[in-house]
């Protein structure tokens, strides 16, 4: 049982959150750093380069980035202060057991802890079979380690059951866009934005979780732009759009929906291009013409006026780029909100050109190289299908083992956990995965972790979900190694080692290597760097349609990132998808999109209300996200002083109007509940929300969390759990 | 060195998107390592998400300088106004209270009064501010007028600054619509004003609200 065993008071104090502000050589002025390293922010997707100072083998600030293109230098809060997480004081620096210590942990030797290691997963595997054990890893992980990982799961722990936390994040835009599009990537470098006619951003809060993206949507609109922003909140980038639609959580199909209904019926279409470039446009017309500005209206919660003018602005327009994040993506119909968002990019014709763009903004630091190289629980490198037996052929011979020897998909990571509580997984591995703070319904979550039998974490610092582990692993920073990262254009570039990591912490892919040869199993895991480790994942994802066999590191230096897919050396890169005369393995020149006869594909998308809309019991919407200040489950940045200061705890942001009605005034405490748990947080009175409609930021653990509200519904093709609508309800807290 | 006297700081707080970068990028400074001197606030919270940047705006008769008993506060050749000069400081807070702008920041524990230097240290080797380099809304710019006239086509730099009967000019430069008349910013009359976006209010966008 994989229960808390230390005093939570010891526990905090050894393993923090501490807090840490600079000091000592970070606080000395005019210090002269032994080398300045050419790197990027370990933080969200769009991986901004930035120059670590190191001194004495520890970060002691940074230096802004100008070469690099796609930031110029720019940084947000996070990449500014991510320097305090080394020689941080809550820094694992050995292994540690479960013991009677107070705090519930006690130090052991790296060997010893890689010992008990594949003792207890040998012990599970011969007593409850292979598939008894688990695997989540992460996409903050360079592709190598990624790679590693999926490789490590199938082939030396013979497991099917791995899977990742880009399943909270980009897995609805991933499959609906191989469904549209046959590919799963940036259509269009951010460049783009900049000189096109109208920028239409659904569900992104563009400023706290892209922020440099804010630079590009500004620029756009000096030249001209009109600017399209739908989010339930007045977020600071919908402050001064074109056009503000504040849609009900959960609505966004009817949306889009509604918006294709009006462009057919002012024949604002591309019919050339939907001729020429698409197959299901007839179907999908047939199914939006009941979706009448009236009907959409009603569904989407937001006046009849502004979908008219919506779709004139859109509609008219000569080029555009589209923007969707997490906000259209986290429900249980996330696939298909997707689908609806592509329509109105397909029936324009405005892709695959300059400044006529789509793209989906990735989450995480790899989020896009993390879900393409066999992480997920239903893929091989390469973007491959595991159930696809060329794919599975084709690998096998990469990996030197026989086909059949490769297990078949798993499961989500949400269902993973549904194994553990139903006694099905006995033992799990996690790497750069806190669930027990990421994923919905953690009461949930936390009552499954503490049924395993062993759990083993790799980590730098003791996440929350690390409270429930056996053996923690002293893991890497993202400054301690090297590898390759895709950004959230498909640019692929390149982290850079600045330090070594401290006492007996060591890279990740290292400490997953002395597991496969404890376990007697090294064949395969042999590697003495990154870069090996990167020469066959490029073989292995040589042929497929993340092709990366054509990248060198050399080349991603030289050009300041390397476009996939890249298939051959003398490849530049692939910077805008679907150009008109474009090669693609899957085409092979029938057409630009990623299908046998090059064309898109048009998607019906209908409309159906979130699993758990609103009742009379629970009558107002949750819907979550982030703060520009934390990163997702906040390991790291809930560690950084300064971060923690600009927005110390989660608060419910709540509009005037209901707080008047519950009779609630700004700064009070008040108790969220829904079916599945409750929290108490202080009010936020604004006027800037839905009033039928709440917000609470999720990067807090324990009683502050969330995710002790979201509901673990998931979309039934992506899997994503629907963190943007649940029921709730609020009191007052006495 | 001094700074190039064709670079320019301009800010555009219709951009800021209150991320606080330039905030937290600010006590990186070298000069001033852990110490911010930039003040970035919310117009009103309530109401909207508005925020300001607010940095040295580097007075041409700096009124700092002028009120300064102990003569600490110097303006170089190159217009900047400098932080007090330690030697000479004596944290009355004079300057404190007296700047129309409410920059400078007293620091009781270290007995002087600190302010935004433009990043003398970075500005006068050819470098942008920090603030200005890491801004993701480019709200702050620090460049050429060439540049800033080609990359804001909609908008034209002002700095003079209305305070009832005084005039302000600076050498930082604010940011208006092109279309505006004026050629300066009355801040007195704009004191009261409530920052309610103009263009769209949610009881109007919104069904049944």
């Amino acid at each position: 049982m994989a229960t808390i065993l230390g005093d939570p008071t010891k526990l905090v104090e050894q393993f923090g959150p501490n807090l840490a502000f600079n000091r000592g050589q970070q606080l000395a002025t005019a210090i002269e750093p032994d080398c300045l390293v050419k790197t990027h922010c370990c933080f969200c997707g769009q991986q901004c380069g930035i120059q670590l100072k190191v001194k004495d083998n520890v970060v002691i600030g940074f230096e802004p980035r100008e070469d690099f293109p796609f930031n110029h230098g720019m940084l947000c809060p996070k990449g500014v202060k991510r320097y305090l997480q080394g020689a941080h004081p809550d820094r694992l620096l050995t292994a540690y057991r479960r013991s009677n210590s107070p705090s519930g942990f006690e130090s052991i030797s790296y060997n010893e802890a890689i010992k008990i290691v594949a003792q207890e997963i040998n012990r599970i595997q011969s007593q409850y079979g292979k598939d008894a054990f688990g695997v989540l890893s992460g996409a903050s992980l360079t592709t190598e380690k990624a790679y590693l990982m999926g490789k490590f799961a199938r082939t030396c722990l013979k497991t099917p059951y791995i899977d990742y936390n880009g399943r909270l994040c980009m897995v609805s835009a991933g499959a609906a866009n191989k469904k549209a599009f046959g590919i799963d990537r940036a259509a269009n470098p951010w460049s783009d934005i900049i000189g096109t006619e109208v920028v239409w951003i659904s569900g992104a809060n563009v400023a706290e979780c892209a922020p440099i993206t804010t630079n590009y949507v500004w620029q756009a609109r000096e030249h001209g732009a009109k600017i399209i922003v739908v989010d339930p909140r007045i977020t600071p980038i919908a402050r001064t759009a074109d056009i503000f639609i504040p849609i009900k959580p959960g609505r966004d199909i009817a949306l889009f929906n509604g918006i294709l209904h009006l462009m057919i019926e002012k024949d604002w279409l591309d019919h050339e291009f939907i001729k020429n470039n698409t197959v299901g446009f007839e179907e999908v017309a047939k199914h939006v013409k009941e979706w009448t500005p009236k009907k959409t209206a009603e569904i989407t919660g937001v006046a009849e006026k502004i979908i008219y003018q919506a779709a004139e602005v859109w509609g008219k327009a000569k080029s555009s780029f589209l923007l969707h994040a997490r906000g259209i993506e986290h429900h249980s119909h996330g696939v298909e909100n997707v689908l609806g968002a592509i329509q109105i990019v397909l029936a324009s014709g405005r892709i695959g050109r300059k400044n006529c763009g789509y793209a989906t903004i990735t989450g995480q630091g790899n989020g896009q190289g993390g879900r393409e190289h066999g992480q997920k629980c239903d893929q091989l490198p390469g973007a491959r299908d595991i159930s696809n037996p060329e794919h599975r052929e084709y690998i096998a011979k990469v990996w030197d083992v026989k086909p059949d020897e490769i297990p078949m998909a798993g499961v989500d990571a949400y269902e993973l956990i549904r194994k553990i509580d139903r006694g099905e997984i006995k033992g799990l591995l996690s790497l750069c995965f806190n669930p027990k703070v990421s994923l919905p319904d953690s009461n949930f979550v936390t009552r499954a972790l503490e049924k395993l039998e062993f759990y083993v974490v790799i980590d730098f610092f003791l996440n929350e979900s690390a409270h429930h582990a056996d053996i923690v692993l002293p893991g890497s920073l993202h400054e301690e190694d090297e590898g390759v990262v895709t950004q959230i254009e498909g640019r692929v570039i390149k982290i850079n080692k600045a330090v070594e990591p401290p006492g007996e912490a060591r890279q990740d892919w290292k400490i997953i290597q002395d597991i496969a040869k404890e376990l007697g199993r090294e064949k395969g895991f042999t590697f003495n760097s990154p870069k090996e480790i990167f020469e066959e994942l490029k073989l292995a994802s040589k042929g497929g349609v993340a092709d990366y066999s054509g990248i060198t590191y050399e080349k991603i230096e030289a050009q300041n990132g390397v476009f996939w897919p890249c298939p051959s050396p003398e490849h530049l890169g692939t910077l805008r998808l679907f150009e008109t005369g474009s090669y693609n393995p899957v085409a092979k020149g029938a057409g630009p999109f990623y299908f046998p006869d090059g064309k898109a594909r048009f998607n019906v998308s209908k409309y159906r209300p979130p699993m758990e809309d609103i009742d009379q019991e629970y009558p107002i919407i949750l819907t979550t996200g982030r703060v520009v200040s934390q990163f997702l489950s906040g390991t790291q940045t809930r560690r950084i002083g300064p971060l923690v200061n600009q927005y110390p705890e989660p608060q419910v942001e709540i509009h005037k109007v209901l707080a008047e009605k519950l009779n609630i005034k700004d700064g009070e405490l008040i108790t969220v509940e829904s079916r599945r748990g409750s929290c108490t947080l202080k009010a936020h009175v604004i006027t800037t929300i839905r009033p039928d409609t709440i917000f609470i930021a999720y990067h807090w653990p324990g009683q502050k969390s969330a995710n002790l509200l979201t509901i673990a519904a998931q979309d039934p093709i992506s899997k994503i759990p629907e963190y943007k609508v649940c029921a709730v309800r609020i009191k007052k807290t006495q | 060195m001094s700074l190039a006297n064709y670079m320019e700081f301009f800010i555009d707080p219709n951009r800021c998107i209150g991320c606080q970068s330039c905030v937290q990028a600010c006590s990186e400074c070298d000069t001033h390592k852990g110490h911010s001197m930039i003040h970035l606030e919310y117009a009103n919270r309530s109401f909207s998400v508005q925020t300001f940047p607010v940095v040295c705006m580097h007075c041409q008769s700096p009124t700092c300088a002028e009120v300064c008993p102990a003569d600490a506060i110097k303006k170089s050749e190159d217009g900047v106004v400098h932080t007090a000069r330690k030697a000479r400081c004596i944290a009355c807070g004079n300057c404190v209270i007296a700047c129309p702008f409410g920059v400078p920041e007293l620091k009781p524990e270290l007995e002087i009064m600190m302010k935004c230097d433009m990043c003398y240290d970075r500005t006068s080797v050819g470098k942008r501010p920090m603030c200005a380099t890491v801004c993701p809304s480019q709200a702050l710019f620090f460049g050429t007028r060439e540049e800033i006239e080609k990359l804001r086509p909609r908008s034209r730099p002002v700095n003079q600054f209305q305070f009832g009967l005084h005039t302000i000019t600076t050498k930082v430069k604010m940011m208006l619509p092109k279309d505006t008349q004026e050629n300066h910013i009355d801040v007195t009359a704009a004191l009261e004003d409530q920052p309610i976006d103009k263009s769209f209010s949610l009881e109007d966008l919104i069904n049944n609200f």
